[in-house]
């Protein structure tokens, strides 16, 4: 396989994660690292440099759409992005100390993580009848939301805890080269309440910044290559964007619990073979 | 309010964001096409080697040395600088919103953005080598 027929695998398969991604709303960024490394021996940090790039692409052309239609909280995005930034340099930090297989089981145990989250989705715990906490008071991070009759006001509570679990999230993306979205929207719409819409689309106004956080180590560090990163990022995003016009809002509960089969599949793989020493 | 409707200085700082990260993607998305077909149409018949990390070189891992390498261009450059330039699109949002917020008059998140831009900055410019 020479260099222009490994490019278009590569692109042809990430146009497909990054289509499936935006129609499941699981993202595309999840399946590029084992797709990279599992299919196509790639080496798991140039996998995990690509991987984050194209993150940063489809989060912010998805973002910007948001932002515009009055759904994303900026004032919470931003407050929390201070956690999300600090455990992403952390991540990313740690990335260069931990043995390649050690990433490979986090990876695939993130992922075990996100195909039980998209296939068991949580009750909708809306904050709109209780009262802020007082720290949620003083950052002034209620806000409200458009609907179809009218503006919808909602309260933000557990603050420290929202901010520690974004922590986390922000390690995981520094430290595997995706969003973390799960665990974005897991803080803020479980924990702090803020309610589903807001939560999706700020941690996607989030996934951006904290990716960019980290992909400044890894330039530095040598992980991101042109080559791999290239059809990478324009897949990813040529992917999304069909996908994000193909179903606009439209809901697709077989296409996202065959997605989510294959991405538990792709754990086991990515487990067993760190294991293996094969990754 | 920075969020939600009927806030027209709100709506104004929503609108420059969206554009902001959109006007971002298109051009990084184009820089990058056109470093890929210069790379392709060079290198197109080689052999990939991505099997064994090696890490880039010292030229694709600066800011100085991706900048003249895309200069010179070489099509892995340009791809760089086209990566950059992505990598650079929502950094460029928080340092929007550091100004944004102060204009407002909203010392405390002026001050929140600033300090997220300071930690982008240090992952910038730390690590690595």
């Amino acid at each position: 396989m020479n260099i222009l027929e490994f490019t278009g695998v590569i692109a042809t398969g990430s146009l497909a994660a990054g289509f499936l991604g935006a129609i499941t709303g699981l993202g595309g960024g999840v399946v590029i690292v084992p797709l990279l490394t599992l299919l196509l021996g790639v080496d798991i940090r140039y996998a995990i440099g690509a991987s984050l790039v194209s993150v940063i692409a489809t989060s912010s052309g998805a973002a910007a759409a948001y932002v515009k239609e009055g759904y994303t909280n900026i004032r919470i995005g931003m407050f929390l992005e201070i956690a999300t930034t600090i455990g992403a340099l952390a991540g990313a930090s740690l990335a260069a100390r931990l043995p390649v297989a050690a990433i490979g089981v986090i990876f695939g145990v993130v992922l075990l993580y996100s195909a039980y989250h998209s296939l068991n989705p949580k009750p909708e715990l809306s904050g709109l009848d209780h009262p802020s906490d007082r720290l949620a008071a003083l950052l002034r991070l209620d806000g409200r939301y458009p609907t179809e009759h009218e503006p919808v006001s909602y309260h933000v509570r557990a603050v420290p805890l929202g901010f520690g679990l974004m922590g986390v999230a922000g390690v995981l993306s520094g430290l595997l080269g995706i969003g973390s979205g799960a665990v974005k929207v897991l803080a803020m719409d479980q924990i702090m309440r803020v309610p589903f819409k807001v939560s999706t689309t700020t941690s996607n106004f989030m996934i951006g910044v904290t990716a960019a956080a980290s992909a400044g180590v890894y330039l530095r560090r040598g992980y991101i290559d042109p080559g791999v990163a290239m059809p990478v990022t324009l897949g990813v995003l040529a992917g999304s964007m069909i996908g994000a016009r193909f179903l606009a809002g439209a809901r697709t509960p077989i296409l996202r619990k065959i997605f989510s089969g294959v991405i538990a599949v792709v754990a086991i793989e990515m487990i067993y073979n760190s294991f293996a020493g094969r990754l | 309010m920075i969020t939600g409707s009927g806030d027209s200085a709100a709506e104004k700082i929503d609108n420059f964001v969206g554009n902001l990260l959109r006007a971002g993607v298109a051009l990084s998305g184009a820089v990058v096409f056109t470093g890929g077909l210069v790379y392709l149409v060079r290198h197109g018949s080689e052999m990939p080697a991505y099997h064994v990390f090696r890490g880039e070189p010292a030229e694709l891992r600066t800011l100085r040395g991706i900048i003249e390498d895309a200069f010179s261009l070489s099509g892995r450059g340009i791809i760089q600088l086209g990566l950059l330039l992505l990598i650079a699109t929502p950094i460029s949002r928080v340092a929007y919103l550091v100004y944004a917020f102060a204009r407002q008059g909203d010392r405390l998140y002026s001050l929140i953005a600033l300090v997220v831009l300071f930690l982008l900055f240090l992952g910038l410019t730390s690590g690595g080598t």
